[in-house]
């Protein structure tokens, strides 16, 4: 049988972030806290 | 039921009023479009991840500290957060490269551990115990020369001055004392391998 040297093509992949990242990512947006105080902000992480 | 769909400039708005749902809707509408280009840029499901996850992080601070700025539209935005992100991780693997293997490359293919195994050390610490005594018979002179050469591991400008006779005769000495050692070795029918 012949030998094929192509390579195959990348094949463009649609992945899709888990759903886990996706709770971690808004619980830290719920707990995160910004203060903002005479020109200053502040931010506080509240568990 | 037909779906409205809410534009991504008002759940902005809402999210930084203060509706956290907003925020939901926004990374589950992006999310396969962002997931993907950081994909086929990193070729890692993990790496993938944590990308993404470092990108909305910054989305998050930046719009909770209210400096998001409208001018420019919402996901070319984050992409351009994520573009960066993947950038430094390159640079940072670029400092500390690390290699994984898998199905088809296994990394102990192009990479050893160089000590020697215990009978190749055996033999070596043989081979160094016969070599030392095949140059005690060696005469005086060119034992010196080697000595500092190779067991001192001095330059023959060193040598020169520590014997107190001239670079070329080091040279010479060395030379004589190499073809003495084979002659010494032949004579004797030594095997020396490793």
């Amino acid at each position: 049988m012949e030998k094929l040297y192509s390579k195959k093509q990348k094949k463009c992949k649609l992945v899709q972030a888990k759903p886990e990242t996706i709770d971690f990512l808004l619980s830290y947006s719920k707990s995160l806290k910004v203060t903002k105080t005479n020109g200053m902000t502040f931010e506080s992480n509240l568990n | 039921m037909e779906q409205v769909q809410i534009d991504d400039p008002v759940l902005i708005q809402r999210y930084i009023k203060g509706d956290e749902r907003a925020l939901a809707s926004l990374i589950n509408r992006h999310n396969q479009r962002i997931s993907s280009f950081i994909y086929s840029k990193v070729n890692d499901r993990g790496i993938t991840e944590d990308i993404f996850q470092d990108t909305f992080i910054k989305v998050i601070r930046t719009l909770k500290k209210g400096t998001y700025n409208e001018e420019g539209k919402f996901l070319p935005w984050v992409m351009r957060i994520a573009h960066n992100l993947i950038i430094d991780h390159f640079r940072k693997n670029r400092r500390m490269p690390m290699y994984k293997g898998g199905d088809s490359f296994n990394i102990f293919s192009v990479m050893g551990d160089d000590k020697l195994n215990i009978e190749g050390q055996i033999i070596k610490d043989q081979i160094d115990c016969d070599l030392t005594a095949l140059i005690e018979e060696l005469p005086v002179d060119q034992r010196e020369v080697l000595v500092m050469r190779i067991y001192k591991d001095m330059s023959f400008k060193e040598i020169s001055e520590n014997t107190g006779v001239s670079i070329n005769t080091a040279l010479g000495r060395m030379r004589y004392a190499l073809i003495n050692l084979r002659k010494i070795i032949s004579e004797n029918n030594i095997v020396l391998t490793n």
